[in-house]
């Protein structure tokens, strides 16, 4: 069986009086894709960005591999340089152009040279299919295009894990086709990745796990296979018809 | 004939005022500028009671304050301390933290129409806050305060003539006596300096037009004209 590389424990974070995550556990293992689904507002985002500690958690441990993350004395720095993040509405720095958006972060975080950076970011840009597009800026990119540079961008660090929160959400429909291939192209290579997405046709594709949310808690968890055929929950059975309604994935 | 002689011969000492305003426009606005990024960052991620205490007293009494009141209280109030400042330096000070409230405020805007976006992105990929600020942020802030910045050099550089009210003989010091020495035309002598003080405010102007111009981001440039708008067209 291969090793974790994630795992949280009994995570919980509020807002004010609003506790959105109500204490969440799951793992991750090396290699696996696990997509996480559930209405809007039930602490989906909330969790990824939880896990790479942009919003500290208020209760809860997490691993990534054998570091503890939520150990103070863990360098927060390091660990997110090993934990890439692709973001809703792309966040690509607008100032830079698609080759400098993905360089940044070896050459300021890993240190790692001018001349080899660019060969990475070269290297990670056409692996999404954008050799061609290497010194155009954000602005001049289409939403689908955007996306794939910041999965470059997260790529190029060599992470450990991947997290992608609504990577399609924002996409016209023409795009989002694109930007599914380089993901599912990209699961099948062996990364570990943590997918918020409704895009059931990618997650009957490639994902190992399915994790269905609701109110902060999560209702049920289980293979592709097992959630689509033989779920126990009537909450997660009408969901998960409900979105395959909207977003399509039903088997032919 | 005789007042435009006036002029020819007193030209070397309006130049060397015109130094003297350059100089001084210099130190306020770098003063201004460097301690300006300080106060507008510690007001957006600063600690609170930074902000309270320090930033936001700082920002309101050197915007409140006439400027004529900030170069008296610091060349002459300074004496009360026992310290021994020249009026030049009393102006620098006065004008140049007078200068950082104002710039403050620019950039303070300008990075707070970056987005929280941004940082996040760059927190993600392991950047300390430091770095995001200075690979991220800054980059994008200081091309969007360009605009806002030219008008503060105008007025940094016209104001710098209120600097002659504490005895610095800047440009129209210089003026002031040509008048006096040599009986002369003040209102040709004025003139003369207010052309000079157009020149260097417009060229200063045009140099950050282009700076603005060759920094700017593609699809993130500020319009110059628009389409007809919607009234326009109806």
């Amino acid at each position: 069986m291969p090793k974790t590389v994630l795992k949280v424990e009994n995570l919980h974070k509020s807002y004010g009086n609003l506790e959105v995550l109500k204490g969440i556990s799951f793992q991750v293992r090396q290699g696996e894709t696990t997509v996480i689904i559930g209405s809007s507002g039930t602490g989906k985002s909330t969790l990824l960005t939880c896990i790479n500690q942009i919003t500290p958690p208020d209760k809860g441990r997490i691993w990534l591999e054998d570091i503890e993350i939520t150990d103070p004395k863990t360098d927060l720095n390091m660990v997110r340089s090993s934990i890439g993040m692709v973001f809703q509405h792309f966040n690509l720095f607008t100032h830079l152009n698609a080759l400098d958006n993905v360089r940044l972060g070896l050459t300021v975080v890993k240190k790692i040279s001018p001349e080899r950076a660019t060969e990475i970011g070269i290297e990670k840009l056409k692996l999404v299919g954008l050799e061609d597009k290497l010194h155009s800026y954000p602005a001049e990119l289409s939403g689908g295009q955007q996306q794939r540079v910041s999965i470059a961008r997260a790529l190029a660090m060599s992470p450990k894990l991947i997290l992608f929160d609504e990577p399609t959400s924002a996409l016209d429909p023409e795009l989002i086709g694109e930007v599914l291939n380089v993901m599912i192209e990209l699961a099948k290579s062996g990364m570990t990745m943590i997918v918020v997405s409704h895009e059931m046709g990618f997650a009957r594709a490639v994902a190992n796990d399915i994790i269905f949310m609701e109110n902060g808690v999560i209702v049920e968890e289980g293979t592709p296979e097992a959630m689509f055929n033989y779920c126990k929950n009537p909450r997660t059975r009408e969901f998960l018809h409900k979105i395959t309604e909207l977003y399509g994935g039903k088997k032919e | 004939m005789n007042q435009l002689q006036i002029i020819w011969q007193g030209l070397p000492s309006l130049l060397a005022g015109t130094l003297v305003t350059l100089n001084l426009t210099f130190y306020f606005l770098i003063l201004g500028f460097l301690l300006g990024i300080v106060l507008a960052l510690g007001q957006v991620y600063g600690p609170f009671p930074l902000k309270i205490f320090f930033i936001v007293p700082f920002e309101r009494f050197f915007r409140a304050v006439p400027e004529l009141v900030l170069l008296f209280l610091f060349f002459f109030g300074s004496s009360f301390f026992r310290i021994n400042i020249s009026a030049f330096m009393a102006a620098v000070l006065a004008m140049g933290l007078r200068s950082a409230a104002y710039q403050s405020q620019i950039f303070r805007g300008a990075i707070q129409s970056i987005g929280e976006d941004q940082m996040r992105a760059a927190r993600s990929l392991g950047m300390s806050t430091l770095q995001s600020i200075r690979y991220v942020i800054l980059p994008q802030a200081l091309r969007l305060s360009i605009p806002s910045w030219a008008n503060e050099y105008a007025v940094v550089l016209k104001d710098s003539s209120l600097a002659y009210a504490i005895g610095v003989t800047e440009l129209l010091r210089q003026g002031r006596y040509i008048v006096a020495r040599t009986f002369g035309n003040a209102l040709l002598v004025y003139s003369a300096c207010a052309l000079i003080y157009f020149v260097l405010v417009f060229a200063g102007n045009q140099l950050l037009k282009f700076l603005e111009k060759k920094y700017k981001i593609p699809g993130f440039e500020i319009q110059e004209r628009r389409d007809q708008s919607v009234l326009e067209r109806i």
